[in-house]
Formats: structure tokens, C-alpha cells, sequence
């Protein structure tokens, strides 16, 4: 079978397997992987730029943020239906990192890594700022009657796990997409070495805004649609953890692979629930873990399997 | 025609002057040979002519425009192509890989596989395509990286110490493969092997020092006094 084939028939076959196991997990897990897909979009918005292009960022919360709030302020205070309000976040997300991606590529390396911290600490601080409009910390929650999306109740469980899905594919599918297009390739490039691609006669503040624009608003798109499946937007969405939980989840599962944000996710969010289920203790356990993962398989699960096995992984 | 030209061209890095009032004017087709001892700001002087390294004063034109500002990526638009020092092949793509990605900003997409196909050909790698880049040896990463520049069509190609590394009879096929490109390529060639440089460069320009020491044919330069005692080894 040509790479291709083996490529559609390994991320074609997961997307069936998510849709299948929603008839077969208990309410607990499927409820789990629900939340664990749409975090995983965040991821994989997030290994575009980190994995990809080899930019560390450490402000996406923004980003999810931006989406987030995006799409519950114009449900909370212009009345927005869930299409509209989605759309939205989706237009705050583009705004946002095109804004931030303008700024903060005007600085390389660290630099680039504590801008983007500061520009994410200074939206968490404009939540709070603005309590009237965002209940600062506390948040607002959003009602059953305004999560309905074309007569679909998206509090229902199997409806969220649906929106979930199918947010988690079109997520892996343009990631997918995108590094297979010359575009993707280019970014891959550039992050081997970037004064070679512009020897080439590639614009690279071009191609790397272009990065931050995708990777921002998948995250964008990921906090609206977070917010809308769970019916809670709060500050803590924007605050630095949620900035680092991505960056975990894309390093566990393998930097600059299709598959590993979801896996990282996966992998991440379990580790959490058992090992808080053994002791109160429970990051420390995640914390050991995360060292021998780390230790063990530096390119993360995908990114050793890739190096091992299947060396056609994208 | 002129193709390119530097007027009083100069670099300073803290006070140490790398290059100084640099003339240079190379002939459209022409192959010019830019030689000298280590450290004699031969890089330097390249680094300024493709957008690398910023002056800190004199002028550089192009094809008739001033280029002295212009950034590295639109002069290689412009014809330009560069070929690194330190060999920069993308060692986790394949050899093809690399020079489509060379290739695609220049040529047409219909015609890109034909021109990666012969720009492999030129320099001898066809039965090396679906290699991946870091799994070469030095020498074919060395021909990789000409053949990057190559296939981008340029009107100025620019070599820096591209036959190092290379095995005898890969530096033949170099000789050769410059023969072909003359006259209708102008090429700008950094180079330490003597008889790279005697065989296939139109002229020389000796830098010393951040300073052009002499120019001229390479029998005009070899007979030069001053350039045997700087760099050739006479006394």
C-alpha cells in the first residue's frame, strides 16, 4: 500500500473507531473523550505552531480564550443563536492572532516564547478587568435554552459527543491537509532552518503569521465550541495553566505529528483521573510519569512510534 | 551588460572592518572566481550582495536597481540563488523533496517535477531522488546543494566553497557542470581549489584583508606578485 493509503486508512479508521465507541463507553468515559476531543482540536491548533513550524508559544489560553469569550458575550449580551455566536469566536480567534502574530513575530526564541506569556497574561487580566461584562473569575454559565444549534440540544450528551467529533475532524483533517500542501512543507522547513528557506526566496514572516492565524484559530474555534458544549465560560480558560496544558499534550503525544495531540490528550487526561483516583497526591504520580515518558520517548508516543516503526507517519 | 555591481561596499562587526570599499562588477555570463586567505571577508562581502547581512555602508545593483536594502527573499526573486557554505540540506526530507522546495518558488507548478528531475541530472544525483537528504554523504550533500541552487534558474548564482568535501572526480564533474552553465548563468564563486578556480573562472578577484587586492584573468592574477605573496604561497 503507498503511503497515502496507509495515511487516510490509519486517521480515517480513528475518526470511525470515535464514532463507533460513543455506543459502547459508559456515561463516565464518554463523557471523558467528549471533553478529551475537543481539547485535543486545541492541541492539534497548537502543534501547527509549536510542532509544525517550530514556534513555542506560551499564550495560546488566549487564543482558546478569544474563542471562547467570543462566543459567550454575544450569547450572554447580544442574544446571539449558538451558529452566529460560534461564528463569532471563529472571527475573534483570526482577529486576535493576527494581531498577536504581527507583534509577537517581531521577536525570535525566548523572546517570542515570554511575549507571547505576557499577551496571554494581559487578555486573562482584561477578563477580570471587565467583570461587568465576563463575571470576571466566577464566569457565567450558559443556559440550556441558548446552547441549541439548528433544533439540536448540545446539552444532550450524545449530541455533544457528535459536535465533538466532528469538531476533532475537521481539526485533524486541515491539519492533515495542510502538511501535505507545499504551504505545510514550508513550515516544516523552516523550522529545520529557517535562514535556508529564505535563501529560497520564501518570505518567512509571511509563512510564519500564516502559522500563528491557523494555529490561533483552531484554538479559537476549540474554546467556542468548549464553551458551548459544557455551558461554562470562565477566566481560568485564559489563565497561564491552560496555556501549558496544550504544549504538554502536543509534547506527550509527539511534536510534529497529525496524531499525537490527540493522543498526548488522551494519554494527559487519564493519567489525571487515575492517579487522582489513588491519591490526593495525584500530580505527583503524573509528574513521574510525565519524566519517564519524557526520558524514555523524547519525540513523544506517535513521535517514537514514527521513529520505530512506521516511519510514513505524518 | 552588467549584471551585478557594488559600489564602496563595507562591513564592520564592532569595530573590526570585514570588508572595505568593495567595486565589483560582474558581466552578465560571466564566471567570476572570488578567492583569498581565511578570514578575508569573502562571506562577508557575498552575505552583503544576497540580502544575509545588512552594510554598513557602499551600495549594491542588480539587473540595474539598487538591491542595497531589499530583503534576502526578494532578491532571490529577483534571479538570485545561494548556495550555503555549511551544507543546509533539509536532512529529513528526500533529495527530491529538497529541491521542489527549492525549485517552487520559480518555476512553474507543471514544470516543477521536470525541473527537479534535471537539476538532479546535472549534478549526478538521479539515482539518489527518493534518498532522504541526511542519509547522503557529505559529497552528494555538497552536489544536493548546488543542484538547489541550480534548479531555481538563477541569472546570479552564487557559490560559496561549493567543491569542498568532494572527491576528485566529483570536482571533475563540477568543472565540467560550470562549463555548461557559463554564458548563460553568471556565477559568483567563492572557491580555495586552485584548479577549480584556474579552469573555470573568466576572472579572479583576490580579497585580502576585507580589501580587493588585484582582478583579473586568472593567468593575469597567478602571475600577480602581490596575490603570491598574500594567498598563493610564493615568496
Amino acid at each position: 500500500m503507498t503511503a497515502t493509503g496507509k495515511i487516510l486508512l490509519l486517521h480515517g479508521g480513528l475518526l470511525c473507531v470515535l464514532f463507533a465507541l460513543q455506543f459502547v463507553l459508559p456515561a463516565y468515559h464518554h463523557g471523558n473523550l467528549a471533553r478529551i476531543m475537543v481539547l485535543a482540536s486545541y492541541a492539534v491548533g497548537y502543534n501547527i505552531l509549536f510542532g509544525y513550524t517550530g514556534l513555542l508559544s506560551l499564550g495560546h489560553a488566549l487564543f482558546f480564550g478569544a474563542g471562547m469569550y467570543g462566543m459567550g458575550l454575544s450569547i450572554q449580551h447580544l442574544g446571539f443563536s449558538p451558529a452566529p455566536a460560534l461564528l463569532a469566536g471563529l472571527i475573534a480567534g483570526v482577529a486576535v492572532s493576527t494581531i498577536i502574530g504581527l507583534l509577537a513575530l517581531r521577536t525570535v526564541g525566548v523572546a517570542f516564547m515570554i511575549v507571547t506569556l505576557m499577551f496571554a497574561q494581559a487578555g486573562y487580566l482584561t477578563v477580570l478587568y471587565f467583570v461587568d461584562w465576563t463575571r470576571g473569575d466566577e464566569g457565567f454559565v450558559i443556559q440550556q435554552a441558548q446552547r441549541i444549534l439548528w433544533g439540536i440540544d448540545l446539552s444532550d450528551p450524545s449530541n455533544r459527543y457528535f459536535a465533538a467529533l466532528l469538531l476533532f475532524s475537521i481539526s485533524l483533517l486541515i491539519s492533515l491537509w495542510l502538511v501535505r500542501r507545499p504551504f505545510g512543507k514550508t513550515l516544516v522547513a523552516i523550522r529545520e532552518n529557517e535562514e535556508r528557506v529564505r535563501m529560497l526566496g520564501y518570505d518567512i514572516q509571511a509563512h510564519k503569521l500564516g502559522a500563528v492565524v491557523i494555529s490561533g484559530t483552531i484554538a479559537a474555534v476549540s474554546g467556542a465550541v468548549y464553551g458551548l458544549l459544557f455551558g461554562y465560560v470562565g477566566a481560568s480558560f485564559t489563565a497561564v495553566p491552560h496555556s501549558i496544558l496544550p504544549l504538554l499534550y502536543v509534547l506527550l503525544g509527539g511534536t510534529g505529528t497529525v496524531l499525537g495531540p490527540f493522543v498526548g490528550t488522551v494519554f494527559m487526561f487519564y493519567l489525571i483521573d487515575l492517579s487522582s483516583g489513588i491519591t490526593t497526591a495525584h500530580m505527583l504520580i503524573a509528574g513521574v510519569v510525565l519524566v519517564a515518558v519524557t526520558l524514555f520517548a523524547p519525540q513523544g508516543l506517535v513521535g517514537e512510534l514514527r521513529r520505530r516503526l512506521w516511519r510514513w507517519l505524518p | 551588460m552588467t549584471l551585478l555591481s557594488t559600489r564602496g561596499l563595507s562591513k564592520s562587526f564592532a569595530g573590526l572592518q570585514a570588508v572595505s570599499g568593495v567595486d565589483l562588477d560582474l558581466r552578465q555570463g560571466e564566471v567570476r572566481a572570488l578567492i583569498g586567505p581565511n578570514g578575508a571577508g569573502k562571506t562577508t562581502l557575498v552575505g552583503m550582495i544576497c540580502g544575509r547581512i545588512t552594510p554598513t555602508s557602499g551600495q549594491v545593483m542588480f539587473d540595474g536597481r539598487e538591491i542595497t536594502r531589499l530583503p534576502a527573499h526578494k532578491r532571490m526573486l529577483m534571479g538570485m540563488a545561494y548556495t550555503f557554505q555549511i551544507t543546509s540540506v533539509f536532512t529529513g526530507l528526500s533529495v527530491a523533496e529538497n529541491v521542489t522546495l527549492a525549485a517552487r518558488r520559480r518555476v512553474p507548478h507543471s514544470g516543477l517535477s521536470d525541473a527537479v528531475t534535471t537539476a538532479l541530472r546535472r549534478v549526478g544525483l538521479s539515482e539518489h531522488v527518493e534518498q532522504e537528504a541526511g542519509d547522503l554523504s557529505y559529497g552528494h550533500q555538497r552536489l544536493l546543494e548546488i543542484a538547489m541552487g541550480l534548479v531555481q534558474g538563477p541569472r546570479l548564482l552564487i557559490l560559496d566553497e561549493p567543491t569542498q568535501g568532494l572527491t576528485e572526480a566529483e570536482v571533475d564533474r563540477f568543472k565540467a557542470l560550470i562549463r555548461e552553465l557559463a554564458g548563460e548563468t553568471t556565477i559568483l564563486l567563492i572557491e580555495h581549489n586552485m584548479s577549480v578556480v584556474m579552469e573555470t573562472a573568466d576572472r579572479v578577484t583576490v580579497l585580502n584583508f576585507g580589501e580587493v587586492l588585484a582582478e583579473g584573468t586568472p593567468d593575469e592574477v597567478r602571475a600577480n606578485a602581490e596575490v603570491q605573496a598574500a594567498y598563493l604561497g610564493g615568496d
